[in-house]
């Protein structure tokens, strides 16, 4: 069944700030096979004007998509999420991601559509760090795929 | 922010140095623990199968970091990065044995905009199959 156009701009209240270890950044940038030291190494952070060594530019996804976690499991909207795929993803950056920042996401519904039976749903999670700065915006594009008949 | 790369030195076509990044099941499942995405596609052979794929796929958010390293290597500081997005259009399957899969990737310069940025365009293929569509970054120069 289509999703409920009327969701279409809501906003969810910011998350609760997830605070950003240095650790956590060394593990992704090793997991992605990125030996880029400006993940890892304070000094060649500075070298290249960063007061702390920033994340890869992916990386902030864990924290988007968790909070997109809110609008996937509102059960009003009815989403089923064992047919979702990820169909697009997009981040615009006002600045990178560092270690030490506590980072809060709203996010907000900005499209609902429904092609071929399939419930496509954008999600634009905004990201601020804790003065309030913008840091990214992420955009998330689900595909609920059709149920097969039955 | 310190990028290496000279807006007056590149041109539209200007291609950057490609790359190939291998994914093995080793790779996903510390990508699953790094990430904290732990879909079972991405790990569990029976559960894809279940779910109507041929195997183990790739996280397509590590398809997506993978790509944009020829970008972040060829510009030397990832802040430069200002805008990326990419489509999902085909998974990158992960076989289970020692050379798993590999994530083709080349980028050219595709626009020169205003304020010395960029568009560069990405192509990112495995096994032959396009993986990304779409796949493009706004690349802040110096």
């Amino acid at each position: 069944m289509a999703l409920d156009q009327s969701f279409v701009g809501r906003s969810y209240p910011p998350t609760t700030p997830y605070e950003v270890g240095r650790e956590k950044i060394r593990e992704f940038a090793e997991a992605v096979g990125d030996a880029n030291p400006v993940y890892t190494d304070t000094e060649a952070a500075k070298a290249l004007g960063h007061p702390e060594v920033i994340a890869p530019p992916t990386f902030v996804f864990a924290i988007t998509f968790k909070a997109a976690g809110q609008v996937i499991a509102d059960p009003q909207l009815g989403l089923d999420y064992s047919r979702v795929v990820h169909g697009d993803q997009k981040f615009a950056y006002s600045r990178p991601v560092r270690a030490g920042d506590r980072l809060s996401v709203t996010s907000t519904i900005e499209a609902i559509k429904s092609l071929a039976g399939n419930d496509i749903l954008d999600i634009r999670g905004e990201v601020h760090d804790e003065a309030g700065e913008h840091v990214v915006t992420a955009w998330t594009k689900l595909v609920a795929r059709a149920a097969e008949e039955a | 922010m310190t990028a290496k790369i000279a807006f007056d030195e590149v041109e539209v076509g200007t291609e950057l140095p490609a790359q190939s990044f291998p994914v093995t099941r080793a790779t996903l499942v510390r990508y699953a623990g790094a990430s904290g995405d732990f879909n079972p596609i991405h790990w569990n052979e029976r559960f894809a199968r279940e779910v109507g794929l041929p195997d183990v796929i790739a996280h397509g958010m590590f398809t997506m970091a993978s790509a944009v390293r020829v970008v972040t290597d060829w510009v030397g500081d990832p802040a430069a990065v200002v805008e990326y997005g990419v489509r999902f259009t085909k998974p990158v399957i992960v076989p289970d044995d020692e050379q798993g899969a590999l994530i083709e990737v080349s980028a050219k310069v595709a626009a020169k905009l205003d304020d010395g940025r960029v568009r560069v365009d990405l192509t990112a293929t495995s096994a032959g199959q396009k993986v990304l569509g779409m796949s493009r970054a706004v690349v802040q120069l110096a």
